[in-house]
């Protein structure tokens, strides 16, 4: 296995390759092939893990520069370091499921249809530029990619999703195109304060300028604003619930799960490192905002009628803690909020490919259509709770250790503000129970009764995910080997002080 | 008395005008001589060979003027430098694209033109004329003389020769916007319109330049230059002079104020001729402002700043916001060609070498997506019945895309294509022109209207995107109601909101279906070199960037 070979640009190269495929070859071939290429996908992924030295994940390994448009001073640069590296595999580890997941959602259980061709050829292009955005290593390639992935979303949306798609899918576009386009100027009055030249974007040579301070404060706004529309943080979120209530479960698991990490990932890698000290001065202001998206998505959820809504909030409540520990700059929070991604991607997979489960056989996204469900499909409730579980951060599960991180590395610098989020925990609590009881618990209603408890596949859709999560609730390590040294990178980039969170890291890692 | 010296003419450098020109006389010549038959043929060939030939000769001078910078041809009347090349080679290829499309005819054999032009609509004479299967085919040569005319405008080296090239271009595009074959009325108005601004504006340049003449005592760009260094007591003249100048010239390329012509132009012209008008019009428009801006007022950077800053924003900003609440198709490609007026002034103002190499870029980018897309307009039609015969004129009310993925998901996705690319969205060439003009904005220090510029894109998405929801996720008007009241739904209020909610019947069209129409091939090929130029444009821009980049360089 040489170092040379280009991990990162195969990764991005398959799914491509994959989605022209199944473009190309009649319906009748789609799930083996859509399958295949994803499960390659991650093999390759696996592969590129042991090319890492994860003893020196703080680096950003793996690179690879050419140069794409010179006249713009555009590369072609992917690396990653561990942050990257961990972002990427949950990526490649989630498409597959998503693959399996889509044969009944897309009506497609027995023969394969057009349609099912057409989605999966989408869901495998909207990976390639996944893995891409994770791995860029110069601004404006990572700005083509964080607008191009929109347009396969929008078409999932639109083309496969429920009643009020249209509307929805045009708002996710809107919504994220205008973030996007205010990100461009200042991509553009960042590289002009940058070296120039034809490797003027590379993120190497934009980090570490002296800044003029409106300049750098602007700047750094219009990169926040749009990575706040998509993370999503209160109050830039409201489009969040309308696309994940419309779009089908899979769309979501990748929206939510995978792709609005985009936001908090470019949190961390672009708006601290390039903008350190317009960092320092939004820190407050971001801090509060996290605060309020914890509650104020958990209150909205515990309000939730509809599962897709519900969750979809939820997920606003959980990146405030993401947001919230990135920006109190120490490195147990920063190191948490980077595993609390990894985290939050699998439990909201886990939900949404469930309850995907659930609305495919009942035909509705009400939880009130839902009762006493328990007894009819124990595998299906069963994996629900712990997928619940999982989201509400209860020990043992992976998540608890991030949030864990996240509240205690904050409590070192903002006692408050730790104080204040760590009630998001008592609502989760609420909305993941109440809800498990409304559709699990009672008396079971006629017209559920002879609804099909989970099959051997959809097993496999969840088992990979739950087992993940009980491994790294009870053996975080490892992902922690991965995140924790990059944290220490970032904060000397930002140029604060770290706060020990000394004690509370201890008990932590268990 | 001095002896008239005839000015030694270098005509190798003026071959791409001379050969445009020459053809189009040749097919004047060739109305008159050759037989109906056979005219056709001939004259498809011979403008074909034209720009072709136009093409070829910009390619031949191009590594003379990347060494030597250009030269001075006519004593100074005409300048081919790196600009100039680049605006004719884009201009004789996008006319070249815009050609093939004109030239098309549906498989019943009929074209965009009116059989007879000059008759009244409605009027037995012209039911004669249509019954008999008269065809036209003036309108090659009168496309090769405006093509001319723009190949000659951004070359101009002094103010008299701008104005010919001006009227050179503009005459022949009044007529052809009259020469519809279908919505006679509203062709001819738009004529009439497109004529009577065309000249008022033409009036304004004219003074202007009688202004300017008087405060300089010449009308080359390079000793009015340097005239304006001079601290002199005539600045009113100079300023006014100079103000009228861009006026007539923004006319041109229709920005805010002098937009109101667009739209309605736009929608009257036949739609290849529209589609000619909206991409080498503009091209050769903003070439001769860019050179006027940059080489003869650049003294005046300063004065004219606020002139021209006013007008960008108010381009981008209008063109954005009226082409909200379009509803037909021509209209809203015309209004958001005036928004890209605005993106591309955006570039002019930025004042900088990136400015020049932008623009042109922009030009080239958004031609190629405008042809393509108008020539796409050009083959939706509506049918009433069944049989070739039942096809009607373009289906441009936006109603009548709807469903059209479904039923035409090839010629959709082209047409969604071009549409992403005028929206800017990242590798299409649009983005890569808009990043262009931008970048060169912000590094001329005028980034607020960078700013300006990305808002408006991003608003300018909206109307975009309603068509793509239209043709991809509404069935076909006649099936869901609700077709319909996307199409027309107004961004009022809760502007997205109103998608799929309101059902506005419009019960007239119900029994005209809309359909993709047959044709002899001529245009599919066009519209594909537009959709591979839009593609490959946005992937690998750099090729392009760097030939254009070599050479960007005015000659003084």
């Amino acid at each position: 296995m040489s170092s040379s070979f280009p991990w990162l640009t195969a990764l991005i190269v398959v799914p491509l390759l994959g989605a022209v495929a199944l473009w190309v070859l009649p319906a009748g071939r789609t799930r083996a092939v859509a399958l295949g290429v994803a499960l390659l996908e991650l093999l390759l992924g696996v592969a590129a893990l042991t090319a890492f030295d994860v003893a020196d994940a703080g680096a950003v390994q793996l690179t690879e520069v050419h140069g794409w448009i010179p006249a713009f001073g555009v590369s072609y640069a992917v690396g990653v370091d561990g942050v990257g590296l961990i972002l990427v595999l949950m990526s490649v580890l989630i498409v597959p499921l998503v693959v399996l997941a889509a044969w009944r959602e897309q009506g497609a259980l027995t023969v394969a249809t057009d349609q099912l061709r057409r989605y999966l050829a989408l869901v495998l292009l909207l990976e390639a530029f996944i893995v891409a955005v994770f791995a860029a290593r110069d601004v404006f390639f990572f700005y083509v990619l964080f607008e191009a992935m929109l347009i396969p979303v929008y078409f999932m949306i639109g083309l496969f999703g429920g009643a009020q798609r249209r509307y929805a899918a045009v708002k996710f576009l809107l919504y994220s195109l205008t973030g996007g386009l205010i990100m461009l100027v200042a991509v553009i009055a960042l590289y002009l304060q940058g070296p120039g030249g034809p490797q003027g974007f590379l993120t190497e040579n934009l980090t570490g300028l002296t800044l003029d301070p409106t300049a750098e404060k602007l700047m750094f706004s219009a990169f926040f604003l749009a990575f706040a529309i998509k993370a999503p943080m209160f109050p830039v979120h409201t489009w969040l619930p309308d696309a994940a209530e419309n779009a089908p479960a899979g769309t979501s698991t990748l929206l939510v799960g995978v792709l609005d990490k985009v936001g908090t990932f470019g949190m961390l890698t672009l708006c601290l490192p390039l903008f350190p000290n317009a960092s320092r001065w939004a820190a407050p202001v971001v801090i509060v905002l996290a605060v309020i998206s914890i509650l104020y998505g958990a209150l909205l959820a515990i309000g939730q009628k509809d599962l897709m809504r519900l969750i979809a909030y939820t997920s606003v409540s959980h990146f405030g803690f993401i947001v919230l520990g990135i920006f109190a700059f120490t490195s147990t929070s920063v190191a948490g909020s980077s595993f609390y991604m990894v985290n939050h991607g699998l439990s909201t997979a886990a939900l949404f490919l469930i309850a995907g489960f659930l609305v495919a056989r009942r035909g509705s996204q009400q939880i009130a259509d839902f009762g006493g469900l328990q007894k009819v499909v124990p595998v299906i409730a069963g994996t629900f709770l712990v997928a619940g579980l999982s989201a509400l951060s209860l020990p043992g599960l992976s998540t608890f250790v991030s949030e864990f991180l996240v509240l205690v590395g904050t409590f070192a610098r903002h006692p408050a503000a730790a104080i204040v989020a760590s009630l998001g925990v008592v609502l989760a609590a609420v909305y993941v129970l109440w809800t498990y009881q409304r559709m699990f618990t009672g008396p079971v209603r006629p017209e559920l009764a002879t609804m099909p408890d989970a099959v051997t596949r959809e097993k496999w859709v969840v088992a990979p995910l739950l087992a993940l999560m009980v491994v790294f609730g009870f053996v975080p390590g490892p992902a922690l080997d991965l995140v924790r040294p990059p944290a220490s990178v970032t904060l000397e980039q930002v140029g604060v002080q770290d706060v020990p969170a000394a004690a509370a890291t201890e008990g932590s890692d268990q | 008395m001095t002896d008239f010296v005839a000015p030694d003419v270098d005509w190798a450098a003026l071959s791409p005008v001379v050969i445009v020109l020459i053809a189009a006389v040749l097919g004047v010549l060739v109305e008159a001589f050759v037989p109906v038959r056979a005219r056709r043929t001939v004259q498809l060939s011979l403008a074909l060979a034209a720009l072709f030939g136009a093409i070829i000769a910009v390619a031949a001078l191009w590594s003379g003027v990347e060494d030597t910078g250009g030269t001075v041809v006519l004593g100074g009347s005409l300048l081919v430098d790196g600009p100039t090349l680049v605006l004719q080679g884009t201009i004789a290829l996008l006319a070249l694209l815009a050609l093939l499309i004109i030239a098309d005819r549906t498989e019943t054999g009929e074209d965009a033109f009116a059989p007879n032009a000059a008759a009244v609509p409605g009027s037995e004479y012209e039911e004669l004329a249509r019954r008999k299967g008269v065809r036209q085919t003036e309108v090659y040569p009168l496309v090769l003389f405006a093509t001319g005319g723009m190949l000659i405008f951004p070359a101009t080296g002094d103010l008299l020769t701008l104005f010919v090239a001006l009227e050179v271009l503009s005459l022949p595009l009044y007529l052809l916007t009259g020469m519809a074959r279908r919505r006679r009325l509203l062709s001819q108005e738009a004529s009439m319109k497109y004529f009577l601004l065309g000249a008022f504006s033409s009036a304004l340049l004219l003074f202007g330049i009688a202004l300017v003449y008087g405060y300089s005592g010449s009308l080359r760009y390079s000793e009015i230059a340097e005239a304006t260094q001079v601290p002199g007591g005539l600045d009113s003249l100079l300023l006014v002079g100079s103000v009228l100048i861009l006026s007539g010239l923004l006319f041109k390329v229709g920005a805010v104020p002098f937009h109101t012509w667009t739209p309605d132009v736009y929608q009257g012209a036949p739609t290849p001729i529209t589609g000619f008008m909206a991409a080498c019009t503009k091209a050769a428009a903003f070439g001769a402002l860019l050179r006027i801006v940059y080489t003869m007022l650049p003294g005046l950077a300063w004065d004219l700043g606020v002139v021209l800053w006013t007008v960008a924003i108010l381009t981008m900003v209008v063109g954005t916001v009226a082409a909200l609440v379009q509803t037909d198709m021509k209209r809203v490609l015309g209004y958001s060609s005036i928004a890209h007026a605005g993106f591309i002034l955006t570039g002019i103002i930025a004042l900088n070498q990136a400015g020049i190499t932008a623009v042109l870029f922009y030009l080239l980018v958004y031609g190629a997506a405008t042809i393509g897309a108008f020539g796409i307009v050009w083959l939706v039609r509506e049918r009433s019945g069944e049989g070739p015969g039942a096809v009607l004129g373009e289906a441009t009310h936006l109603s009548q895309w709807a469903g059209l993925g479904r039923t035409h998901p090839l010629l959709a996705l082209t047409f969604a294509l071009f549409l992403l690319s005028f929206a800017g969205i990242p590798l299409t060439a649009g983005f890569a022109g808009k990043f262009s003009v931008f970048s060169a904005a912000v590094e001329g220090g005028a980034w607020p209207l960078a700013l300006i510029g990305v808002l408006a894109s991003a608003a300018a998405v909206f109307f975009y995107v309603r068509i793509i929801v239209l043709m991809f996720f509404t069935e076909p008007a006649g099936t869901d109601e609700e077709a319909t009241g996307t199409a027309v739904a107004a961004p009022s209020g809760d502007g997205f909101a109103a998608i799929g909610d309101t059902a506005v019947v419009v019960e007239a069209r119900s029994t005209v279906t809309t359909t993709v129409v047959g044709t002899e091939g001529f245009a599919v090929v066009a519209i594909a070199v537009c959709a591979i130029l839009t593609v490959v444009l946005g992937v690998f821009p750099s090729p392009v960037l760097e030939l254009i980049d070599g050479v960007a360089a005015f000659l003084p």
